[in-house]
């Protein structure tokens, strides 16, 4: 086997120092009653060459661009990843590497991580940003937590806008605390219903996605006012971290710890994962962020460097008292997207986003025209919610046997909202293939 | 770390078995942790502190005290309410370490029953529980 | 004494991302602008983006220099234990960047995903073969998460009996991160030592266990690189009395092919896909932390399940008693596809002499430094082996002195100061890719480092010396903070 660098004359040699027969006798201090195991029953070993044969056939099994146009978003979206990023964040240093545990030898991946947290905390319009999380809905439910713990109130208001699989995830972590959710109701313009703050009392947080699940952009400002009015903790949430590129920031307009996911920068979808949970705070909440954080130091002989710090919040040193039980995060993920933001530079993102906003805009008026409803008339970024014809469904599986995904079919989600469907295009869009799917839709 | 005999232990004030000290200054009590519990814990990073006007029991959690490596729970010696606490460990907690009594004090109690610091260990008493 | 590893090189210095850039510069290349420029309305647009400007060419040459500061198992070898730093092959990254699995949307329809939902369904397959449990769950996201996972299960599972306790059992060998995950569901941790021997003892366990604990976490082996030989007997006195039995995988690497893990009466337990089944650590994650289980806890495993029927697979989530969700979508996938391709590539028999000679391995380190290391625990081990600094002290040379040393003779350093119940644990884990020469260098090198600790223990305190940068100053960065730029 190639990852067995041993030849049988250094295993006889080994066993020989050991003391030890044949390699079963190393597990001499198994008692009999434990070592009962019945020979694995697997595939045999496959060659490098069938290996790749048999992945090609699996992964040839999926609907991928360029073959299949794919008008869906919902938290997964399609960016352009630049070869450049690749090659780079592909480096064996960085890929091969533990936790910096050991700064002397680590400094590229704390120097990374570091311009990561800076280049998040920015988009985020925060003083400080973590070393990431697993997943934007991870990194809510931490949020919310720590809204908890700081607080020590009990409940917390969640928008029903909140990306339904976030909200389930809160849920699951939840379940054994006794820490209750309340749901904001969804107004009728596609936004959160943010008179229904109003006389909450007795809450930690308040949560708001924006652009939200419909993808509509929300009043912050008078989301954090209202949440403040409560004493609460004003979270906002987010998907599609590109969109930050062009809106005003959740911290510029009131959020105190913002969570979200960061797939958008630079991250494949990869069929969900990993993605980059992105959780960013104030400063004055610190203390009572989870996760791991890199900061700056200086060493012996004053030199600059860097190294994990505040560890003493983390499970390995707090156990059951820490602020999460987080250890193992996305670093290399972060480290992708301080690659991907630094690839396009603040000008560079303004005009991504820019040009997300107006395929989606282009689309969304493409379809209007052809007769279609937009339900919801708050503003939109990439993302927004269209109203099909009744019985729709019959039309979409057409289009899928077309190799057209035309959204995500919402009543799963939000019962009441039959044949409504929520549509996505960035910058991967192109004219053509947004014509052909209003061509094809009106048919 | 040091040996038990290079440790300071002043004689004006009392000791708990948590290695907190605490000094009556006439009518308030002075509380902080002692040179054994600094050496302890390695350079302090962090203090964290209570609300001045809280009201603690005897024995309750006050506040935490944080190393680079190590986080340590602060007990109240006596119950009372805070009434002042030390704002200049924020900028400069180092002094935990280097003056434990004096600029390294934590917060000031207005006891509720002065009876409680007579009652905690005086500084030949707590050598011998560091001792063993 | 040997010829180091370590050597002098030209360490280029590299400036902060934004004392690079300048405005004008562009590293992107944009698609055709093919449709109207719709501006965003201002009242929602921002104007203060501080992000810098760099050319591809910037961006290229300052992340590549970062590259340099680091260590990898690339570099070379790392025996970090608990950790698992096997080498992790290259073709399992050449599968997970095929574009139909780096390019899947994770909510397509199942008819237009079944190549990937066929992959979890085989993994899962193989991981509930290797364990010897009966179903997995690929979701959770790492290893803290997957003992989540685990924790929710037993709560759920109590919970359903109608009869929920409150406290749980964790040996003082255990990974930090296990009470911690048994506080986010309520539970207190009940601790309990392990004896002389460094094993759980069924007279400690019958002790504390009582109907009102929802059971144990055992890691197993365990962080002393010892088998918990009477584990049997533990789980016996547990089960006895109604709980349930939560064994960390975090050390599966000793005993794939070897150990059974239901039948030696574990109920749950989970796996680190970025340890044993060699996916790259990357600087700290991701990972992957599928959680195995018995068939009483299978109807609680978190939704959705993938399913196979009629011979196409599918997503299943109408479980009423599921935990729920862990995750948005499935997991880590694109871990999971590189475990898979690792499964593959070794066949049972490779699995299984991986195991024998991380195992062959860690002994044979043992042998070679007990005589000049302290070894708290002399028995044959797993696949590590814990030392500590008892015979260093004197010199005033701790293990933190020799394990920065070892950094300028070229080798990442063991795990240090943990398990805690060994004082100045020096704790070794090689793994099954070494060679022999390698380990040979290394077992040299501390054996080196043990005569400079006697001859020049300043030498010790002074290093690490080669690398970009020595001791960091930890005090100070935590005193004042500065997490961004």
């Amino acid at each position: 086997m190639r990852y067995l660098p041993h030849t049988d004359e250094e295993i006889s040699e080994m066993l020989g120092v050991v003391g030890a027969e044949s390699l079963d006798d190393l597990f001499s201090t198994v008692p009999t009653n434990c070592c009962c195991r019945l020979p694995i029953d697997l595939p045999e070993a496959l060659s490098e060459w069938d290996l790749n044969r048999h992945m090609d056939e699996l992964s040839g099994n999926m609907a991928v661009s360029p073959d299949y146009k794919v008008f869906m978003g919902a938290g997964s979206y399609d960016h352009f990843i630049p070869a450049s990023n690749t090659y780079v964040r592909s480096r064996s240093e960085f890929v091969t590497s533990y936790t910096p545990y050991q700064p002397e030898m680590s400094q590229g991946t704390l120097q990374g991580i570091y311009e990561y947290q800076t280049l998040a905390a920015r988009l985020m319009g925060m003083d400080v940003a973590t070393a990431s999380h697993y997943d934007g809905a991870t990194a809510l439910t931490e949020a919310l937590l720590m809204a908890i713990r700081k607080t020590r109130k009990q409940k917390v208001a969640v928008s029903r806008l909140v990306h339904p699989l976030h909200r389930e995830v809160i849920k699951t972590y939840f379940g054994p605390t006794g820490f209750e959710i309340i749901e904001l109701p969804a107004g009728p313009d596609g936004r959160t219903d943010l008179s229904a703050i109003d006389g909450l009392d007795d809450i930690a947080a308040v949560a708001i996605q924006s652009p939200n699940f419909f993808g509509c952009i929300e009043d912050l400002k008078i989301a954090a006012e209202k949440a403040g009015a409560q004493k609460a903790l004003f979270i906002t949430s987010f998907t599609e971290a590109i969109a930050y590129g062009l809106l005003k920031s959740p911290g510029s307009l009131g959020a105190e710890i913002v969570a979200g996911d960061g797939q958008s920068l630079g991250l494949p979808r990869s069929f969900g994962g990993p993605g980059l949970g992105m959780l960013g705070s104030k400063s004055k909440y610190v203390r009572s962020l989870p996760g791991r954080l890199v900061g700056r130091a200086t060493d012996v002989n004053g030199k600059d460097g860097f190294v994990l710090t505040l560890s003493t919040r983390e499970q390995h040193i707090r156990r059951e008292k820490a602020t999460s039980n987080i250890c193992s995060n996305n670093s290399l993920c972060a480290l992708s997207a301080a690659i991907y933001m630094a690839t396009l530079g603040g000008s560079g993102l303004r005009r991504l986003a820019e040009m997300n906003h107006q395929k989606a805009e282009y689309l969304k008026n493409e379809l209007k025209k052809a007769g279609m409803t937009i339900p919801f008339s708050a503003k939109t970024f990439n993302e927004f919610v269209v109203k099909f014809p009744d019985g729709f469904k019959s039309s979409y599986d057409r289009l899928l046997e077309k190799k057209i995904v035309a959204g995500l079919p919402l009543a799963s989600y939000y019962p009441e909202l039959a044949d409504h469907y929520l549509l996505c295009a960035t910058e991967t869009a192109s004219r053509e293939d947004m014509d052909m799917l209003v061509r094809e839709v009106t048919v | 770390m040091k040996e038990i005999s290079e440790m300071k232990l002043p004689d004006n004030v009392k000791y708990t078995d948590d290695h907190e000290w605490a000094k009556d200054e006439g009518g308030n009590v002075k509380i902080g942790i002692t040179d054994y519990a600094q050496d302890q814990l390695g350079d302090i990073v962090f203090v964290e502190m209570p609300e001045v006007g809280a009201t603690y029991e005897k024995g309750d959690e006050f506040g935490t005290v944080e190393s680079v490596k190590a986080v340590s729970e602060l007990f109240m010696p006596i119950c009372g309410e805070i009434v002042a606490i030390n704002e200049g460990l924020e900028d400069a907690p180092e002094q935990v370490n280097s003056d434990p009594y004096d600029g390294g004090w934590m917060i000031s109690v207005k006891p509720s029953d002065t009876g409680e610091l007579d009652a905690l260990m005086d500084k030949a008493a707590y050598l011998d529980m560091l001792k063993g | 004494m040997t010829e180091k590893m370590g050597t002098t090189g030209l360490i280029l210095k590299e400036k902060l991302l934004w004392e690079r850039g300048k405005t004008g510069r562009e590293g992107f290349s944009f698609p055709r602008q093919d449709v109207d420029q719709t501006p965003m309305d201002p009242e929602f647009a921002r104007d203060d983006l501080d992000i810098p400007d760099l050319s591809e060419v910037d961006v290229i040459r300052h992340f590549t220099r970062l590259s340099t500061w680091n260590f990898g198992v690339d570099t070379g070898m790392y025996p970090l234990g608990s950790c698992t730093m096997k080498y992790n092959p290259k073709t399992n990254e050449r599968q997970a960047s095929l574009p139909g699995f780096a390019g899947a949307h994770p909510l397509l329809p199942e008819s237009l995903s079944q190549g990937a939902l066929e992959l979890m369904y085989n993994l899962e397959r193989y991981l509930a073969e290797i364990t010897g449990m009966d179903a997995v769950s690929l979701q959770p996201a790492a290893g803290a998460h997957g003992e989540l996972a685990g924790m929710l299960l037993i709560y759920a599972y109590h919970k359903s009996k109608g009869n929920q306790r409150h406290k749980i059992i964790i040996p003082d060998t255990a990974h930090g991160t296990n009470p911690a995950s048994a506080a986010l569901c309520g539970y207190t941790p009940v601790p309990v030592k392990s004896n002389e021997r460094g094993v759980l003892s069924t007279e400690d366990i019958a002790a504390v266990m009582d109907d009102d604990t929802a059971g144990i976490m055992v890691t197993n082996p365990n962080t002393l690189g010892l088998f918990e030989e009477n584990m049997k007997e533990v789980a016996d006195i547990v089960h006895a009395k109604g709980g349930l039995v939560y064994g960390d995988g975090a050390n599966m690497n000793a005993v794939m092919g070897i150990i059974d893990m239901k039948e030696i009466g574990i109920d749950v337990l989970h796996l680190n896909l970025h340890k044993t089944f060699s996916t790259p650590h990357g600087g700290g994650g991701p990972g992957s932390g599928p959680v195995c289980v018995n068939k009483i806890l299978e109807p609680f495993l978190p939704v959705p399940r993938v399913e196979k029927k009629d011979g196409k697979f599918r997503l299943q989530y109408n479980r009423p008693d599921a935990i729920g969700r862990l995750m948005t979508f499935h997991g880590h996938f694109g871990i999971m596809v590189r475990a898979y391709s690792y499964i593959l590539s070794m066949g049972p028999d490779g699995l299984k002499k991986a195991s024998q000679l991380a195992v062959l391995n860690a002994n044979y380190i043992k042998e070679k430094l007990k005589d000049i290391y302290h070894l708290p625990f002399d028995r044959p081990c797993m696949h590590e082996c814990v030392f500590s600094d008892k015979h260093q002290s004197g010199n005033k040379v701790s293990t933190l002195d020799i394990a920065k040393r070892l950094l300028d003779y070229g080798f990442h350093p063991p795990t240090v100061y943990f398990p805690l119940v060994v004082s100045g644990a020096i704790m070794i884990e090689p793994t099954e890719t070494e060679c022999k020469d390698d380990i040979d260098q290394f077992i040299q090198a501390m054996r080196d480092i043990a005569g400079e600790a006697k001859e020049n223990p300043e030498l010790l305190h002074k290093s690490p010396e080669k690398t970009k940068v020595s001791r960091l100053d930890e005090a100070a960065a935590a005193r004042k903070p500065c997490l961004a730029g």
